[in-house]
């Protein structure tokens, strides 16, 4: 490796500006001021109470802010100074795939005849986004090995509540009502939510000393009452479940169908597919794998794609090509209905499949590739400090535990992850999966540079030094970030959740 | 291929030997060799970035509806306002945009103080002391908040108001069948619900109506407040968020909870996702919150600091038992809203309100002038959105506006795909809902209407 080069992946010399809090809108607000301009129309405003029933008007408008454009730009500007991202530096978030988000994919998603559509424009004005819908539908289920897909679920979450949906309609449309879903003790807090909205009980199947779906506990769980499995594959341990042909083949003696978790599809892209796996029923984050942006907690997208078993349950309406070659929209015989308002988050998709294209089969199996070389080569070198929980090969993300560590000097997983923060990387995940103890979890993703993992290395063993050394140091960090740890059970105590709760 | 990848063929080689690795495939050793990818994926190889935006190019030529081609005239629940260039330039900051949710507060004051300033927005807006860090879409923010009063009322039966956007009815009956909800829609009578219909029926828990509807109708909320005292239901206002600045609030006409479509404030058209779901609600059912909530703390050194709050609430701590399964929200949306309600202030937001309602007015006055284009409901007050009927049907008067250079609004045929019997079917197949914002001109309106005097004619 190139040792002179620098690490580029390191925000430690973000620039922090001052110590003091940054005014709220409604504190810079000025009666009088404002920073708004409108099209010079020619149409008249009429007062609201010749147009409106005078008694459904309020009084005043809303008092909102009143600020100059100037200082808006000044504020928000600021605000995104107090703000890491992955533009930034390296975000080892794992299970989030926070790998760079092209540029590319922001100026397509901006494009003017795509970002200026109406919704509900009538299918000869629309040929371009159905073909563009399409298209998305079929590499998605290339990738997965599926039959077909909605794209109509706004996240994860909406994913797996439409997969389950179709679950539950697919055994209906047999005569079978089945009350249960299983669930590994691993799982994505979202899967046992999710299908406690579906309707059905979680009953939970515990991990084995592998790091894998305990198998005889699975059997034992298996009767007719079982509707199907929920499972990440990698799990959240970042293992892959080896088991899973045996896995899908006893679910599908009683009856059961797979739902796969796509949460970490980008460690298995073009490499193996879900549904060669077994698998029924997918949800993709595209705000993970195909590296659309997360937007500080979103907009996501989470497609559904499913084997050929679900096709007629899934949601509609559908883009789909006609036989004179120009692109309509279908409704699947059985479908389960509309999960979205409109057709899904519709930038999102155009972003995602710009990045396909660019990336095309063979790019997309690298990405797997060195997403898993990167988290290994990781899981490796931190190894002296930083334990796995279980010791093998990972795939696209390592958890290790801070368990001895803790015992050894009293630094938490939690500290390790906020002392992180001052060497200029964001934390990993911790506390999750949570049946790893003092779970630190890395997923370094395959656009971080090794000078970038080695940089990140060197800190973490520094501060594994620094917690033998000088514990207190590490439990005080940080202090180098806007602010320091907060008081989160007096936020939940005394909640100011508005400007106007501020007592 | 291009590379946003970084390693050099000498980096992955030395990383392997570290790993003492022979070949990169040998990662994947874990995964049965039977059920791996042979050959590579059937898929085009990759395409340079320029060549890629050329094809993205042409498929956005190939939407002649865009509303950079059409005029547009069309709203139904998404709407053509003002995003100016402030706006988009701050909200495609590369922090806002590149950023994971909030999890680590000392490195995400940024996104934490513009969703609490968001929320502060909201709140004022809808007239009640909650709101959340926002949800996918309107649609998604009407079930959960049907989920909320269901779980509040402990009565699963629902009364959902037809003047609700009819995709949201269809999104909300499709989770129903998850939930076990009971929904019964109700009809409207001249553009308000006919609460009269379902008097006497039992077991209502949840009373859901839209503060305008879809049909542009303001909707008797004082009517619905009195129904949901008398049989002690959970009150569900949709609420416009533009309006919300001219209307009496949600709040103030008693809502327990009101959603609504976020993306009129400051979110393209998009062609309708992301969108932005709003939910606000009474201070007593802040623990049923879904979703995310920003609340204010202090750091150890006792500064002013914002921290995600109520976690206990959410999918990742209470998993079966949260309140709601959503993770991902619309956090940049909400982020984005923060901006162009700053840059809109008190007075923009009801300039735009105002606004778009007069000239909403002044479009349907152009158009009812042409022989065989009447008003859906006559002398029914509407506010933003308008509905109309000619001699064609509304698909058919669609496609000739556009030829003419107008998106001329959304056919009513196409919006309620199976009706919602309040609307004569022979009326529905030719109505058109239509709208004007604050970015129309007269000249344009005056344009329209004789582009639609000849294509009935």
């Amino acid at each position: 490796m190139n040792t002179r080069a620098a690490p580029g992946g390191r925000a430690s010399s973000a620039p922090l500006i001052g110590r003091d809090r940054e005014p709220t809108l409604f504190e810079m607000s000025v009666p009088g001021r404002s920073a708004f301009q409108l099209r010079t129309t020619g149409i008249p405003v009429r007062p609201l109470a010749e147009l409106l029933p005078a008694e459904l008007l309020s009084e005043s408008p809303t008092d909102l802010a009143e600020v100059s454009e100037r200082d808006l730009v000044a504020h928000f500007t600021r605000l995104s100074h107090r703000q890491f991202s992955v533009d930034l530096g390296a975000y080892p978030l794992g299970s989030c795939t926070m790998k760079y988000n092209p540029k590319v994919c922001d100026m397509v998603a901006a494009m003017p005849g795509l970002a200026d559509v109406h919704p509900a424009a009538p299918v000869s004005m629309i040929q371009g986004w159905l073909e563009l819908m399409v298209e998305l539908e079929d590499a998605l289920c290339e990738i997965t090995g599926m039959a077909a897909a909605t794209l109509q679920p706004s996240a994860g979450a909406a994913g797996e509540l439409t997969g389950l949906l179709l679950m539950a309609a697919y055994h209906e449309a047999n005569g079978d009502r089945r009350r249960r879903v299983l669930i590994p003790d691993s799982a994505h807090g979202t899967n046992p939510a999710s299908a406690a909205l579906s309707g059905y009980e979680v009953t939970t199947i515990p991990t084995d000393e592998r790091g894998l779906v305990d198998l005889d506990a699975l059997r034992a769980a298996l009767d007719t009452d079982v509707a199907g499995i929920m499972l990440t594959n990698p799990n959240t341990a970042g293992l892959f479940e080896e088991d899973i042909a045996e896995i899908a083949a006893e679910v599908h003696k009683i009856g059961g169908l797979l739902y796969y978790d796509g949460a970490n599809l980008n460690a298995i892209l073009g490499v193996v597919r879900p549904g060669d796996m077994g698998f029924d029923i997918i949800h993709m984050n595209l705000h993970k794998t195909f590296a659309t942006p997360h937007g500080g907690g979103g907009p996501g997208a989470g497609p559904v794609a499913v084997s050929q078993r679900v096709v007629d349950f899934l949601p509609g309406p559908k883009p789909t090509k006609l036989e004179d070659g120009t692109f309509g929209w279908s409704t699947p015989s059985k479908s389960i209905g509309r999960v979205h308002g409109w057709h899904g988050s519709a930038l999102v998709l155009a972003r995602a499949l710009t990045y396909i294209k660019v990336h095309g089969g063979e790019g997309l199996r690298l990405v797997a590739e060195r997403a898993v070389l990167n988290a290994n080569w990781l899981r490796h070198r931190i190894a002296e400090h930083y334990p796995t929980a279980h010791d093998r090969i990972c795939m696209h993300e390592v958890v290790v535990t801070g368990t001895a560590l803790k015992r050894a000097t009293g630094v938490r997983a939690l500290d390790v992850a906020k002392r992180l923060l001052e060497e200029g990387f964001h934390s990993p995940t911790v506390y999750f999966p949570l049946i790893v103890d003092e779970a630190l979890m890395f997923e370094p993703t395959e656009t971080e540079s090794l000078q970038t993992l080695e940089a990140l290395a060197e800190a973490l063993d520094r501060i594994a030094i620094e917690a033998h050394e000088h514990p207190d140091e590490v439990i005080a960090a940080p202090r180098t970030t806007p602010v320091r740890r907060v008081d989160e059970a007096r936020a939940a105590r005394n909640l100011i959740p508005t400007e106007d709760a501020r007592g | 291929m291009p590379d946003y990848m970084p390693h050099t063929e000498a980096e992955i080689e030395s990383m392997l030997a570290f790993l003492d690795l022979g070949s990169i495939d040998e990662l994947f050793d874990a995964i049965p060799k039977a059920l791996q990818v042979v050959g590579g994926l059937a898929m085009a190889d990759g395409m340079s970035e320029p060549d890629v935006t050329a094809e993205m190019e042409r498929l956005a030529a190939a939407n002649r509806g865009a509303a950079s081609r059409l005029v547009c005239f069309a709203g139904a629940g998404a709407y053509d306002h003002e995003v100016p260039p402030v706006v988009r330039a701050l909200a495609g900051r590369g922090e806002f945009v590149t950023a994971y949710t909030p999890y680590q507060p000392e490195v995400a004051q940024g996104i934490l103080q513009a969703i609490f300033e968001f929320q502060t927005l909201i709140s004022r807006l809808y007239g009640l002391p909650i709101s959340n860090a926002s949800l996918y879409d309107g649609a998604a923010s009407v079930t959960e908040a049907i989920n909320l009063a269901v779980t509040a009322s402990k009565r699963q039966r629902v009364l959902l108001s037809t003047g609700v956007h009819p995709t949201w009815r269809s999104v909300v009956k499709t989770f129903a069948t998850g939930t076990g909800h009971d929904i019964v829609e109700v009809g409207l009578v001249d553009g308000r619900t006919d609460l009269a219909s379902v008097a006497g029926l039992d077991d209502v828990g949840t009373v859901v109506v839209s503060q305008t509807t879809y049909l542009g109708t303001l909707d008797d909320l004082s009517a619905a407040r009195a129904l949901c005292d008398e049989i002690g239901a959970v009150m569900v206002v949709v609420a416009d968020p533009v309006l919300a600045s001219v209307l009496k609030s949600p709040g103030a006409m008693g809502a327990d909870v009101a959603v609504g479509e976020g993306q009129a404030l400051g979110t393209a058209l998009s062609f309708g996702g992301p969108y932005l779901g709003l939910f606000a609600c009474s201070a007593d059912q802040v623990r049923r919150l879904p979703g995310r909530l920003v609340g204010e703390t202090v750091d150890e050194e006792g500064r002013r600091a914002y921290v995600s709050t109520l976690r206990a609430r959410e999918q990742d701590i209470r998993r079966e038992k949260a309140t709601s399964n959503v993770c991902s929200n619309q956090t940049l949306m909400a982020v984005t809203t923060a901006i162009q309600l700053g840059w809109l202030g008190t007075h923009g937001l009801a300039e735009v309100a105002a606004r778009s309602i007069s000239s909403t007015r002044y479009l349907a006055d152009a158009v009812t002038g042409i022989d065989g284009v009447e008003l859906l409901l006559p002398g029914v007050p509407v506010a933003r959105d308008v509905a109309i009927t000619t001699p064609l049907s509304g698909q058919l008067l669609l496609e000739r506006l556009a030829d003419e250079g107008f998106l001329g609004g959304v056919a009513l045929s196409a919006l309620t795909q199976e009706g919602d019997g309040s609307i004569d079917p022979a009326l529905r197949s030719r109505a058109v809902v239509m709208s004007a914002t604050e970015r129309r001109t007269a000249v344009e309106v005056e344009r329209f209407a004789e582009a639609m005097a000849k294509v009935i004619r």
